[in-house]
């Protein structure tokens, strides 16, 4: 590398050696030349293979991208459907669940409110019934103290040497009674 | 006489690697960090003609390679989930799509294969050019030169088809007073035929100076023995300048390109 350069620009004459490689027009035509040759094949392999096929991959990579955003947004509307179903199952369980309760609720308040009138029912027809007893044992009692009160009165007037009158001894008891009672 | 002065230089030269050589004259230092900028063939010792096979073409086909390599090979899996090299080509594709369409406008979409052209030769250049002992097309105000006449005037001629002679009043500034309007189509003008002399010799003279620049701290480095160190640290801090420069510069054209671009599509300010 070190020879060439020097024998070369010598060789061009002394004012070219001593100053810039840059300003020796002798080798203007050999790069210019060659400029050109890199210059268009650059062009045609850009042009026809390279940037063609950057762009496709950018527009599909966009697309791609857009595709995706577009499913992650469907999926999370679907996902907010998802929850929000589950929110209203949830939701009507709850309602549902409530309104069970308050049947069995409604239900047994019924069948206690039945049971308490049939127990009232019975009590007061028991009530009935040994009021009933009740008063057949007090005017089975008055009857009975009634002929006692006849027989012990026949008897004392019968002791005491009277004639019983039983119309007048009955008269006088149920007096008697009829005052007392 | 002159070969014979050449060859007892060259032997010199061939002693140290072209970079440092102990001069008769008593000067100290002779480092020739514009050698590497040399255009020479690779397969012969005759004159450079303009088919020969330099170091300047291998390096451009190198270019060639490279672009296809990592656009062509490292996309060859077209994968919507990108490997390395995708990803290295998916950037630059949308890097000089977005300039194209942010700078030029959406209109200029259909000038992107070439813009991108100019770009991957340019950034592939440079970044090569940062090789030891690669060349550098890029440096040459012959290739950079090149560059900018082509965008000049296929700015220039588009603008004419797409416009017509209303091109022309690009340089007529209408929202500038009357009276100043014919001094400012003067400068208008002659800014317009100064672009490519900007265009070209900016790229040209940044990677030409970062790249002597490298090599005459390389020159210090093999003089000074064990105080190599410093100019071997400023090298290692100059080459990290230098790679970002080989970026901004591929930048920077292309940037410009777009500009130069929208004032063929839309010439009225």
């Amino acid at each position: 590398m070190a020879t060439d350069p020097r024998e070369s620009v010598l060789g061009e004459g002394d004012a070219v050696a001593s100053g810039m490689p840059q300003l020796d027009p002798s080798s203007y035509p050999n790069q210019i030349f060659w400029l050109i040759i890199a210059l268009v094949a650059i062009y045609f392999i850009l042009s026809r293979v390279a940037l063609p096929r950057i762009g496709a991959v950018l527009a599909e990579r966009q697309g791609t991208i857009t595709n995706d955003i577009a499913a992650a947004e469907e999926l999370k509307l679907k996902a907010s459907e998802a929850e929000k179903a589950y929110d209203k199952s949830l939701a009507d369980a709850r309602v549902e669940a409530n309104r069970i309760v308050e049947e069995n609720r409604a239900a047994q308040q019924a069948d206690l409110n039945r049971a308490m009138e049939r127990a009232d029912a019975q009590i007061a027809e028991q009530l009935a019934e040994s009021e009933t007893r009740i008063a057949e044992i007090r005017d089975s009692a008055t009857a009975n103290v009634e002929q006692i009160a006849r027989e012990t009165a026949e008897a004392l007037v019968n002791a005491l040497g009277g004639e019983a009158d039983s119309q007048r001894i009955s008269r006088a008891v149920n007096d008697k009674m009829g005052g007392a009672a | 006489m002159a070969q014979h002065e050449a060859a007892t230089i060259v032997d010199n030269g061939a002693l140290h690697a072209g970079e440092i050589v102990a001069h008769e004259g008593g000067s100290g230092f002779n480092i020739h960090p514009m050698d590497q900028f040399i255009v020479q063939p690779l397969f012969s010792d005759g004159a450079v003609g303009m088919f020969t096979l330099t170091n300047a073409a291998l390096w451009m086909l190198i270019v060639v390679l490279c672009t296809a390599l990592l656009l062509v090979l490292g996309t060859r899996g077209r994968s919507v989930i990108p490997g390395r090299a995708q990803s290295v080509a998916e950037l630059a594709y949308g890097f000089i799509y977005k300039m194209v369409e942010d700078v030029t406008g959406r209109d200029a979409v259909k000038y992107f294969p070439y813009i991108m052209t100019l770009f991957m030769f340019i950034v592939l250049a440079n970044f090569l050019a940062l090789i030891p002992m690669s060349f550098s097309p890029t440096s040459h105000i012959a290739v950079t030169a090149v560059l900018a006449l082509i965008v000049f005037l296929g700015v220039t001629i588009l603008g004419f088809v797409l416009n017509g002679a209303s091109f022309l009043r690009l340089f007529w500034v209408s929202s500038a007073p009357l009276a100043l309007r014919p001094i400012l189509a003067i400068i208008e003008l002659v800014s317009y035929f100064v672009r490519p002399v900007s265009h070209s010799i900016r790229l040209a003279g940044n990677i030409m100076a970062g790249h002597a620049v490298l090599k005459v701290f390389a020159g210090f480095a093999g003089a000074l023995g064990i105080f190599s160190i410093v100019p071997i640290l400023a090298i290692t801090a100059i080459f990290a300048l230098e790679v970002l420069v080989a970026f901004i510069q591929a930048y920077v054209f292309t940037i410009l390109t777009c500009v130069y671009l929208k004032d063929a599509l839309h010439p009225h300010h």
